[in-house]
């Protein structure tokens, strides 16, 4: 295999995990190659591909994987292999890829792609009247390559040393990576896709735009416009399953939680908790001591909220389906839950569920059942945006 | 040999070092050094306190430029980091009649983007937060960071850079940004130190520390946050301030090993903080 194709293979391999690497990001990797940026050095390359092709620490992880995977063997210091090395001495003339790229790209069906990085091209071209800079180099002398000059320069770390892919299979990014359950702050960020921007309350913004319009008109005697600025109007209600299957869930629930609260996107967010599934009524606290009506929580929210149902789904299917069924023998409903699960999502305009166990646990079973109420999603940072887009 | 009208610096890739209290990792430097030599935007993105904002006054002074900031908020538009019209102030000397104001110019005044396309020499220009402004603020800067070039509508005028600056960004993450923006820059994120790299940071910071009580103290820290549970985990911001609380008071070495004096340094939550002295935190080692 030639120097190209590896770049090229590496270039797929990492769109194959994911990685959303555009040819633009290629072609700009490229022409800082054909810079020398690389120092004809894995390590550097290792850090200079992955500050171009991948932009998101969600995908560091992918991207050590695939580096890890397609360099192995080639790890040889000091450098570059030789391959890449003498291929990126062959002159590509710049405003055109590499021809292995090309064939792949059309191998893959995947002409749109460079139909849409041609179309870039030529339009990049009108406008600088094909004086743009972001592929080729216009000249510049390559880089003399001779490390670099430790006096006075802190380097962090122990640096060197280690090899690009002992660095790429330490995976050190494993733990960014967004299918993973997730802290606080990720769930808050992953809770923010979650609005719908209103012109509401107080008029106390100047439409500035209107105010001019109007004093033209008026012949230079100024008229001030004022409008309503923009607000979240999102209200959400939360309910959260504090069933005992749900405890080892505890942590992760807790964390959406005080994700949720500390939030201050949204209008209002309400939260009541059920057992395993629920019934008529709902709860003010996880103990389950301060019984609500769920007719009375109903009542209080109109359809315009949205909710987000959190539990585990999985129950023993008379619980679900059957009257008399709740799991605390004392507790007599006389309506089953699937009923009032059927209400709740009848009532409302949009609402999810969140589910913390994997997703082949509600393949069958309740799960299933309750899956075909609500569109249930997992509780990872994609299930939590993936909700929130469905909610919008 | 061509000359370049844009650079009149000689070529040399390792422009940025660090300097004498910024302490960069390899990567980082790797990513700034890219980020000057392809002219493109360097987007950042960390944990809090891991020092992305000092970053950009950094690279400032490790390179000699005049840095130009711009905080994002919420209400920002692209357009304020290239110039604003003061409208207002025109319609209001309009009435009264005490200004000329047949000059719009009088009226333009120049944001830290506009500024730096317009100045003589090369600037530093930090747009912080960038995830602070509406999701449609990083789009509109597309055209402009990439052309390095901008017009104002109500004069006319033109500009081009004629040294492009360095353009530092900073994200939080509180919103994604749009893809055509992040597939312009060079992009770097800032991992959470690993505890040698920290221990060099102490030392900028405080250059007496002893060998012993640096020692426990990083492992107290490192203790503290791997601990999942917690609403907040301690930062590097946080660690400084602590370590100079524990100095302040002559702390021991052997004292750390036994609790963590002052935790309301390093951690912030009240949960976090009730947790901590009711016992329910249990450090590791």
């Amino acid at each position: 295999m030639d120097g190209g194709n590896l770049l090229v293979e590496f270039f797929f391999g990492l769109r194959a995990r994911g990685v959303p690497a555009s040819l633009h990001e290629f072609t700009t990797l490229l022409g800082a190659m054909r810079r020398g940026l690389h120092f004809s050095d894995m390590e550097t390359f290792y850090r200079l591909a992955r500050s171009l092709l991948v932009k998101d620490v969600a995908q560091y992880d992918a991207y050590d994987q695939v580096f890890a995977h397609l360099f192995r063997g080639v790890d040889l210091p000091p450098g570059i292999p030789e391959e890449i090395a003498a291929w990126l001495e062959n002159p590509l003339p710049r405003r055109e890829l590499p021809a292995e790229l090309i064939a792949r790209l059309r191998r893959l069906g995947l002409d749109g792609l460079l139909e849409e990085f041609e179309k870039r091209l030529r339009e990049q071209r009108e406008r600088h009247d094909g004086g743009d800079r972001w592929i080729g180099t216009g000249g510049t002398s390559p880089f003399g390559h001779g490390g670099y000059h430790p006096e006075g320069i802190r380097v962090g770390g122990a640096g060197g040393g280690r090899s690009a892919i002992k660095v790429a299979a330490e995976r050190r990014f494993r733990n960014y990576r967004a299918d993973r359950t997730l802290d606080v702050r990720q769930i808050q960020v992953a809770l923010r896709k979650l609005r719908v921007l209103h012109r509401h309350g107080a008029r106390d913004e100047l439409d500035l735009d209107a105010t001019i319009d109007r004093t033209c008109r008026e012949g230079g005697e100024i008229d001030l416009v004022w409008r309503a600025p923009r607000r979240n109007r999102l209200r959400v209600l939360l309910l959260l399953d504090s069933g005992g299957s749900m405890d080892p869930f505890a942590d992760l629930v807790d964390r959406l939680f005080s994700a949720a609260c500390s939030m201050r996107h949204f209008k209002a967010l309400d939260h009541y908790y059920f057992h395993n599934c629920v019934y008529e009524n709902l709860y003010a606290d996880m103990w389950r001591s301060r019984a609500i009506p769920t007719a009375k929580v109903l009542a209080e929210h109109d359809a315009d909220w949205r909710v987000i149902l959190v539990g585990d789904a999985s129950m023993a299917p008379s619980e679900l389906l059957a009257k008399w069924g709740a799991i605390d023998y004392r507790h007599a409903n006389d309506t089953p839950g699937i009923v009032w699960l059927d209400r709740v999502a009848r009532h409302f305009r949009k609402a999810v569920w969140l589910n913390p166990t994997d997703e082949s646990e509600w393949r069958y079973g309740t799960g299933a059942a309750i899956r075909r109420i609500f569109p249930m999603f997992r509780l990872t940072v994609e299930g939590i945006e993936q909700a929130a887009g469905a909610m919008r | 040999m061509t000359t370049r009208k844009t650079s009149a610096e000689p070529p040399a890739f390792d422009r940025f070092r660090g300097t004498e209290r910024y302490v960069a990792s390899r990567e980082l430097r790797d990513a700034v050094n890219v980020a000057i030599a392809i002219e493109r935007p360097l987007l950042v993105k960390g944990e809090p306190g891991t020092g992305k904002t000092v970053l950009a006054e950094h690279i400032a002074e490790g390179l000699g430029l005049e840095l130009l900031k711009w905080p994002v908020k919420s209400t920002s538009k692209a357009v304020d980091g290239l110039y604003t019209y003061d409208t207002v102030q025109r319609l209001n000397d309009a009435r009264f009649g005490d200004h000329d104001v047949s000059d719009i110019r009088r009226y333009i005044r120049l944001g830290p983007l506009g500024t730096a396309f317009t100045a003589s020499e090369r600037k530093v220009v930090l747009i912080d937060e960038i995830d602070k402004g509406d999701i449609e603020f990083p789009n509109d800067l597309l055209q402009e960071l990439d052309d390095m070039a901008f017009g104002i509508v109500e004069t006319g005028e033109r500009f081009t850079a004629k040294h492009r600056p360095v353009v530092i960004i900073t994200s939080n993450s509180e919103k994604e940004l749009p893809d055509p923006f992040l597939r312009r820059c060079v992009f770097h994120y800032i991992e959470f130190p690993a505890p040698d790299l920290m221990a060099e940071i102490i030392k900028v910071h405080y250059p007496d520390l002893s060998e012993a009580l640096m020692a426990q103290a990083v492992a107290r820290f490192y203790a503290l946050r791997s601990v999942d549970a917690l609403r907040k985990k301690p930062s590097t911001s946080e660690l400084l301030d602590w370590i100079g609380v524990l100095l302040r008071c002559g702390v021991s070495a052997d004292a750390l090993r036994r609790e963590i004096p002052f935790v309301g340094t390093l951690l912030k939550k009240d949960p976090d903080l009730r947790a901590y002295t009711a016992g329910a935190i249990r450090l590791p080692g």
